[in-house]
């Protein structure tokens, strides 16, 4: 028989606010522990939260970029746990009144994976580990988090790792986090069942807590996916529990069963009052968000005539996008800045915060001012891709790195004399030529395009010398 | 006739006739006598009562103008966190907590150079009626010391009672200001849910805690409210005072002001009291005020609406407690679970544990909704019910409690039946509204009773005139037989 997968998602996006979510202290990641703290974030006696309320702004923003409604009325819940990471023994979060309800993100084979909520809360502290003691460092404690909940809509591994990069992308372009899964500032939970293909009965799911890589969200659905199936063909039962996914050995463990989950009490915090959210600052929020990677895409796709993977590449990271869109002001022919962008300057940014942050050595606007130049028919192709070369290593301008005699390109009656002497100093690619080997006029192309440092057209230069050969 | 201590010793530190010095050496001295006796203080701070005598001293002989509130010897309920001063809640799990930052209120009076004393005895977290579940044992009434002081601010009430402060700050969740107030034969001021910050201040119920003065008379809980009622950033619940302070109308006239009595607020009350309440009405319409009676049916659900909401905000407030970054922790433990649990089980009174168990229990799933869920949808009905009041009437007049100070003991043997004296107090926090006690005769037993006068949010005011009104004329207050006398 065959199973089919059955996933949701609930992921934690770190909110990127200068201060945590209900005292002022700074969200900045790592520094000594217990240091980005105060008498509120740490819970002391008598101390009360105050909502930041750049908090809900951000969390508005990542509502409207997933197409959620955003609730007029929203407030905040105590939800009820004992943990030493946890100063106050619970966390201040959202319960029946979360700030964004039902959105969606499309994937690429045309399907919508539902949200059903996002909410905001407040992050806790984290134990730290140490030659047998356990130690706690609050720095975390109090940093701004939204909780992104989706149905149970995902079939397959490939539509998660989509939704996670996607949800990534989305969540950097409108500048709400950084979502760095190593540092934790992106972190899923994945609940997961299967179930007889073609079947519309839920099986029992477990939740895979706390994944911080992409990588390994795949490989534990995997997987998790196969243990499932495997219980069931054998006869067993899924068992509902918490489990948590090993890196190194590929497994998945229990962590707890359904009889040990916890009763968060959840009631509304007293300390708090209640969140309106005027409909002018829903609008606000709207006119303030950019253009989506999706809606850019497809733009660059339909406007721009790109292919879809050229316009997939630039459209991934919001600065590479903007860098592209200044690149090619004014000018032509967009393909030819998407090929020199993809194509050489690519080659300059390896890590995903270098492209991230796409700091590369040659500015937008000097790779603008190349294109005009071949636009212009000042230079030709070659001459601009070694430019280009030239202008990433040094950062310099290509009007700087380019001769005033190499502009313009070549005069008949120079193209004509170098045309003669490649016939005259090939002999063997002319007679070559002439038994029917056509690529042998390629050599004598290269030879004029040699001597005359790039700026020949080789088409023009082919064309002239075959007429010089067949005379 | 009224007369405000506060305005009196303020005089005389004015006119030289004492310094401030003197002053405080006199508080100190008499509190260092009688503290064995009424057990009010669990902490002195004698040292740092004398150096902002100094300053004030130096203020004044340096000719600079000084507030009312300037040198006024004084005390703030154990709840109240303090900078550098330990701040227990009287109870073993923050015997030796030293907090690192001041409550908005001690800021202010800070500010105002105010003396403090000392930090005052009450039930452990606020929670109780008789100052006995204290860890340090309860207060004793300073009319009879056989008796309690009341609660949960007994300490407060037993230390201005006994004239070892002058005035002091409480707290009020369920009567905890106004009930101690009537048991030592003084005022006492629960302020509108929000007029007063709660940055600071300990958590017991966080919808229903609110700071007040007690003062031993009406005058000055107006001077001390105006102080402290102030808008705090800091608490998203506070607004501060609304209007102009409540000491510009304290005297006005109050001919025509409608004194409402609600018929269940008597129900049950002792004859005595009842007496005492009635006779108050009388003396209102001797000033020309008019007195009508009401129904307030839904009073009724008050004290279980008020037991199940404080108790579920009571669990998880004090869910912090764990040993872990502060306070008590038990010493010989297995793991950090078991720490936790040895702590909490150790370091947490009876009447602690008995709410947070209450509390845990109504909002757990499977009870929210047969009794937290209803609770809440019951306060609403009794918030509109009073809101209905405020259409008939100005204020209401009602007993503080239902009988005079209980003997010591009686009250931590039976907790439900102690739990039924609340009765009268708990309506005003549920709806937020504001409520003062004050004197109105004595008991056959010869021990105090208190009448309150209750007013619509943000009134204190109209409640405040109404009641130096009544004191002025009726007269009640007596002096106990300790502490300084002036």
């Amino acid at each position: 028989m065959k199973y089919e997968l059955v996933a949701g998602f609930e992921t934690h996006v770190e909110l990127a606010t200068n201060t945590k979510i209900f005292c002022s202290c700074t969200t900045e990641f790592g520094g000594e522990p217990n240091t980005h703290c105060c008498p509120i974030c740490i819970g002391l006696p008598g101390t009360l939260p105050k909502l930041n309320k750049k908090v809900v702004e951000y969390a508005i923003r990542a509502g409207l970029a997933t197409n959620c409604h955003i609730a007029e009325i929203s407030k905040m819940d105590r939800k009820n746990y004992c943990y030493p990471d946890l100063p106050k023994a619970y966390q201040i979060s959202q319960y029946d009144k979360p700030l964004c309800e039902h959105g969606y993100i499309q994937l690429s084979n045309g399907r919508k994976i539902r949200i059903l909520r996002i909410h905001i809360e407040e992050d806790a502290g984290k134990l730290v580990h140490r030659r047998g003691d356990t130690l706690v460092d609050y720095n975390r404690g109090g940093v701004p988090l939204i909780e992104i909940v989706t149905e149970p809509d995902f079939r397959s591994v490939d539509e998660a790792r989509e939704y996670v990069e996607k949800l990534q992308t989305i969540m950097r372009y409108i500048g709400v986090s950084d979502c760095k899964m190593q540092e934790g500032s992106m972190r899923c939970d994945v609940n997961i069942s299967v179930r007889p293909e073609g079947s519309d009965v839920l099986g029992t799911r477990t939740e895979i807590k706390n994944m911080n890589s992409i990588a390994f969200i795949a490989k534990a659905m995997e997987y998790e996916y196969g243990r499932q199936v495997d219980l069931i063909e054998s006869g067993e039962k899924v068992i509902q529990e918490t489990l948590r996914y090993d890196d190194v050995s590929n497994t998945t463990s229990s962590m707890r069963g359904k009889e040990d989950a916890n009763d968060y009490r959840y009631f509304r915090d007293p300390d708090l009052v209640t969140i309106n959210v005027p409909r002018s600052l829903v609008e606000e929020i709207k006119e303030s968000l950019p253009e989506l990677p999706e809606a850019k895409k497809e733009r660059y796709i339909n406007e721009l005539g790109l292919p879809e993977s050229d316009a997939l590449l630039l459209t991934k990271y919001r600065k590479i996008a903007e860098y592209y869109e200044k690149a090619i002001e004014g000018t032509k022919n967009p393909k030819t800045a998407a090929n020199f962008i993809i194509g050489q300057i690519f080659r300059t940014v390896e890590t995903e915060s270098e492209k991230e942050q796409f700091n590369v050595s040659v500015s937008a606007e000097n790779l603008n001012e190349l294109i005009k130049l071949l636009d212009d028919g000042k230079i030709k192709m070659n001459l601009a891709k070694s430019t280009l070369e030239k202008m990433l290593e040094t950062g310099g301008k290509a009007t700087e790195l380019i001769d005033e005699s190499d502009m313009g390109g070549l005069d008949e009656a120079t193209l004509n004399d170098l045309c003669k002497q490649a016939v005259d100093s090939n002999p063997k690619a002319v007679s070559d030529y002439l038994a029917g080997k056509e690529k042998a006029v390629k050599a004598m192309v290269g030879f004029v395009m040699k001597n005359s440092r790039g700026k020949a057209d080789p088409a023009l230069a082919e064309q002239t010398i075959i007429k010089m050969i067949t005379g | 006739m009224s007369e405000s201590k506060i305005a009196k010793l303020h005089e005389g530190l004015v006119h030289k006739d004492f310094s401030c010095t003197e002053l405080t050496k006199k508080y100190i001295e008499a509190t260092e006598r009688d503290n064995d006796t009424l057990n009010a203080y669990v902490t002195i701070t004698a040292d740092t009562a004398l150096q902002t005598a100094a300053e004030v001293d130096k203020k004044i002989a340096d000719g600079c103008e000084i507030g009312l509130l300037e040198g006024i010897p004084m005390t703030l309920k154990d709840n109240i966190s303090t900078e550098g001063i330990r701040t227990t809640c009287c109870s073993k799990i923050l015997e030796d907590y030293v907090p690192i930052y001041n409550a908005t209120v001690w800021d202010i009076l800070k500010n105002n150079n105010a003396v403090l004393l000392g930090k005052t005895n009450m039930d452990e977290f606020a929670m109780g009626s008789s100052c006995e579940t204290s860890y340090f044992g309860g207060a004793k009434n300073p009319h009879n010391i056989n008796h309690v002081a009341g609660g949960s601010s007994g300490g407060v009430a037993s230390a201005v009672g006994g004239n070892i402060a002058v005035y002091g700050l409480g707290s009020d969740t369920g009567g905890s200001i106004r009930q101690p107030a009537s048991f030592c034969g003084i005022v006492g001021l629960k302020p509108t849910y929000g007029a007063v910050s709660r940055y600071g201040l300990i958590a017991y119920a966080s919808s229903l805690d609110q700071i007040g003065p007690i003062t031993t008379n009406v005058e000055d809980a107006a001077i001390v409210f105006d102080a402290i009622a102030q808008y705090d950033e800091k608490d998203s619940t506070s607004q501060g005072r609304k209007g102009a302070p409540a000491y510009d109308s304290l005297k006005n006239d109050i001919k025509g002001m409608k004194i409402g009595i609600a018929r269940e607020y008597l129900d049950g009350v002792r004859d005595d009291v009842r007496k005492a309440v009635e006779e108050a009405a009388e003396v209102y319409k001797s000033l020309g005020a008019e007195v009508v009676y009401f129904d307030l049916p839904s009073l009724k659900y008050a004290l279980p609406v008020y037991y199940i909401i404080a108790c579920a905000e009571a669990s998880s407030n004090l869910g912090r407690y764990d040993g872990i970054r502060y306070g008590y922790k038990a010493e010989n433990y297995t793991d950090v679970n078991d720490m936790i649990k040895k702590t909490r089980s150790t370091g947490f009174g009876d009447e602690v544990k008995r709410r947070i168990l209450l509390g845990t229990y109504v909002l757990s799933s499977g009870y929210y909704d047969a009794y937290y869920k209803k609770a809440q949808n019951l306060r609403g009905t009794i918030i509109s019910s009073f809101k209905k009041a405020f259409e008939v009437c100005d204020v209401i007049l009602a007993p503080t409690v239902p009988m005079t100070a209980f003997e010591n003991g009686h009250a931590v043997s039976d907790p439900v039946e102690t739990y039924l004296t609340d009765i009268c107090t708990v309506p005003v926090n549920i709806c937020g509204l504001p409520g003062v006690s004050v004197p109105c005769g004595f008991g056959d037993n010869g021990l105090p009773i208190g009448v309150q006068i209750i007013g619509d949010s943000f009134s204190e005011a109209k409640i405040l005139n109404a009641a130096w009104q009544y004191e002025n004329a009726a007269n009640k207050f007596k002096a106990a037989d300790f502490g300084v006398k002036l």
